[in-house]
């Protein structure tokens, strides 16, 4: 990774850093400058950047404050990262109670964006889980927040795209495994409308569910894809060891370029791999929950031009059709990725004010950047999102306009209120001009 | 169960090194200058998993309290399985060439702080008949530079002290390591530009736990550095004083 840029790589942008190392030191504010946390840059779009300001870069700031093994309850520096974390708590017994799809990002990234899993629908975002932390304002004062102290800005903090102060530390409820090995189970769906079923059917057994989609097939494969679901394994310890290699989805890093055809046929390849209608196994965490980590620095096979994200999350309201209607859109462009996912979020509600995850079902997925054809997709996509009254997440996002962003978010007024004076971002900036 | 005594216990390397042997559930007795640092370093560390932890708080330039500070650490540690000794300043070249004090004040943190440690330590291993010393000297200690010769030439005189005691203590049973290391991105660095040379702190930590466990007697870190060092050595004086760097 290289600091000061996002996981897309775009767009780019030229800022100065001020490495953030130790709790106690106060950071200088200066008033002409203006400064957004940084975590591990793996957000996709510019709500990690900032153009012609200062990023704090947190990731000195790792250490664990204290680690209860009785209780689960993890107090630590924001720049920890949760591959960090899982290394600590794992052999201890314990998990992070909600991962994005990779470990590599830090605790206060997961904070300000209110990272999501595949456990949506049964523990909500990360912030649920969030017990306290301190908010350090330009200002200089350092604020205990909590869901009993400082509960607005602990709530606007929560998805606060690092605007409201940097994070210092946190303190996070993890909840207890047994070991570290997950019992899953993927079955092929040859149509959305099988996605929506066997998704409904698995909500209340299986803990984590998530689809990967074929967006490049049209005609009889339209909608098409695998569904993966699964639960910790209740086995007792150790004995899931060895399955750590096996990699639960095969992201061998084309060498080659992308394009159509290559696309294509990594989708064909990915959906008939599985032969049978359904497969259980026994896997470690982290193919199954960080399939792409084993691929250090994948962003880097789109070039230097970077790629786009695009997620959304279309609302139950706006009925199957919406979903169908946007991957063709995306299947005709012929400009989809090799990996695009699906998954339907619970209505479990988040403390953050401008959180993103809602009701509904979310697809996320790749774009290289091919330029202005590119561009006209995501502002397509946008578009779309907002006739179905959907909305579009921060992290992943470039391009969504400041009306959009009005419509996604109704409580960004309340939200700006909470704002430090001296901190901003490239994303901020674009969504609220 | 080792028993680690970490000298320099705040220091961006050395942290990451301490971690590692947080997670073998070592024993471990810190030593730092700051003690509001130190003491984040000592909670993160028991987090972790380490069986116990201690530290002190010691300005490592002050060469007269070295021998108690060997002491307390051999008193609570037991025995001493591995030393790493990381403290160093990186000063700038240009201020050292108009500052003759800065240039002394390098030495003494850099060279002969160290080389007292190493004295003292030198004879409770030897007595003890094993162990392992290790020392971060520097890739920079291989040949002066004009670009940083004055910590290249602390540097150079550590590697050349430890090679003498590495064959003095050998036959006791313990080892000296001269860890080298290259770009490490640390606090060290945060004035330089990261290119493709930069290694995080993390993966030189686990280099020199490496070289550690496999007893090796020079470590460069990463390991392709003894490539670009080879290199550079060899490079003849006629050119090497024309070059910038
Ligand atoms: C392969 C991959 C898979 C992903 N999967 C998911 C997923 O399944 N679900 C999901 O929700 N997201 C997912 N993401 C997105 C990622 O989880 C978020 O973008 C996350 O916020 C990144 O954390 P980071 O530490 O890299 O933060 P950055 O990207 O560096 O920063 C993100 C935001 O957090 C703020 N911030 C960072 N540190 C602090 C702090 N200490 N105090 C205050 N604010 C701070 C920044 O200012 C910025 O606004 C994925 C990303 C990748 C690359
Ligand atoms: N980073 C690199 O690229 C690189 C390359 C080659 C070699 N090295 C060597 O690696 C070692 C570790 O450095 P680092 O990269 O980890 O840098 P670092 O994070 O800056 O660590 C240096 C440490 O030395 C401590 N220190 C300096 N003077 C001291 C004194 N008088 N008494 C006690 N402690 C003192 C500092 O304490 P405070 O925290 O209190 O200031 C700091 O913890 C050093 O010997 C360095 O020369 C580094």
């Amino acid at each position: 990774m290289s600091y000061g840029e996002s996981w897309g790589r775009y767009p780019k942008t030229n800022s100065t850093l001020h490495p953030v190392q130790w709790l106690h030191e106060p950071i200088k504010f200066e008033s002409d400058k203006r400064y957004l946390p940084y975590g591990q840059g793996r957000s996709y779009g510019d709500c990690c950047l900032n153009d012609a300001g200062v990023l704090l870069t947190t990731n000195g700031l790792s250490r664990i404050i204290s680690f209860d093994r009785q209780t689960g309850v993890l107090r630590c520096e924001a720049g920890l990262t949760i591959d960090e974390v899982l290394r600590v708590i794992v052999p201890a017994g314990w998990f992070v109670p909600v991962t994005p799809g990779t470990r590599f990002v830090s605790i206060g990234g997961a904070i300000a964006n209110d990272v999501h899993g595949k456990n949506h629908h049964t523990s909500g975002t990360f912030g649920r889980h969030v017990l306290a932390f301190e908010l350090l304002r330009s200002s200089g004062e350092r604020l205990l927040c909590s869901p009993q102290q400082n509960t607005e800005l602990f709530r606007a903090s929560i998805a606060g795209l690092g605007l409201t102060g940097l994070i210092t530390w946190a303190e996070i409820q993890l909840k207890p495994i047994k070991n570290a090995g997950i019992e899953m189970e993927s079955v092929r769906f040859s149509d959305l409308e099988e996605f929506f079923q066997i998704s409904g059917g698995s909500e209340k057994d299986f803990e984590y569910t998530v689809a990967w989609l074929d967006c490049v097939s049209s005609g009889s494969a339209f909608g098409r894809g695998i569904f993966m679901r699964g639960n910790h394994s209740a086995a007792d310890a150790k004995q899931c060891r060895a399955s750590r290699l096996k990699l639960a989805v095969p992201v061998d890093a084309p060498g080659f370029a992308l394009n159509r055809w290559t696309v294509q046929a990594f989708n064909s390849c990915y959906y008939n791999k599985q032969r049978q209608k359904s497969v259980r196994s026994l896997v470690h965490y982290e193919p199954f929950f960080y399939p792409l980590d084993a691929v250090l620095d994948w962003n880097r096979i789109y070039g230097r031009r970077g790629f786009f994200q695009f997620q959304c999350v279309l609302p139950p309201t706006a009925g199957k059709t919406a979903l169908s209607d946007m991957l063709r859109e995306i299947v005709a462009s012929g400009n989809g990725s090799f990996l695009a996912v699906l998954k339907e979020f619970g209505d479990l509600p988040s403390p953050g004010m401008m959180s993103f995850p809602r009701p509904g079902v979310t697809l996320c997925l790749d774009f290289a950047n091919h330029g202005e054809k590119t561009a006209c997709m995501m502002k397509r996509l946008d578009a779309m999102t907002r006739e179905f009254g959907g909305a579009m997440y921060p992290a992943k996002d470039a391009w969504m306009t400041a009306d959009n962003f009005r419509r996604y978010f109704p409580c960004w007024q309340e939200f700006s209120k909470f704002i430090d004076p001296a901190f901003s971002s490239s994303f901020w900036r674009r969504v609220s001009a | 169960m080792q028993h680690v005594l970490i000298i320099g216990a705040t220091s961006g390397m050395a942290m990451e090194v301490a971690k590692l042997y947080a997670e073998r559930k070592c024993r471990l007795f810190l030593v730092a200058r700051n003690s509001e640092k130190l003491a984040a370093v000592e909670s993160d560390l028991k987090a972790r998993g380490a069986e116990s932890v201690a530290a002190q708080v010691v300005n490592l330039d002050e060469t007269d309290k070295h021998p108690a500070l060997v002491a307390a650490a051999r008193d609570f540690l037991g025995q001493l399985d591995v030393v790493l000794i990381a403290h160093g300043v990186f000063p700038e070249q240009a201020k050292c060439e108009s500052d003759y004090r800065l240039t002394e004040s390098v030495l003494r943190t850099n060279l002969l702080s160290p080389i007292s440690l190493c004295t003292h330590l030198a004879n409770v291993m030897q007595a003890q008949g094993g162990g392992t010393l290790a020392v971060i000297s520097s890739v920079a200690g291989d040949r002066g530079r004009q670009s940083n010769y004055v910590y290249g030439s602390s540097k150079a005189g550590l590697s050349a002290f430890l090679s003498g005691l590495r064959a003095r203590l050998a036959p006791r049973g313990v080892n000296v390591i001269t860890i080298k290391p290259g770009f490490v991105d640390t606090a060290m660095t945060a004035a330089i530009k990261k290119g493709p040379l930069f290694a995080s702190a993390a993966n030189a930590a686990a280099g020199i736990v490496r070289a550690i466990d496999a007893r090796r007697s020079i470590a460069y870190v990463p390991w392709f550095w003894w490539g670009i060092m080879l290199i550079i050595k060899h490079i003849p004086e006629v050119i090497f004083k024309r070059l910038k760097f």
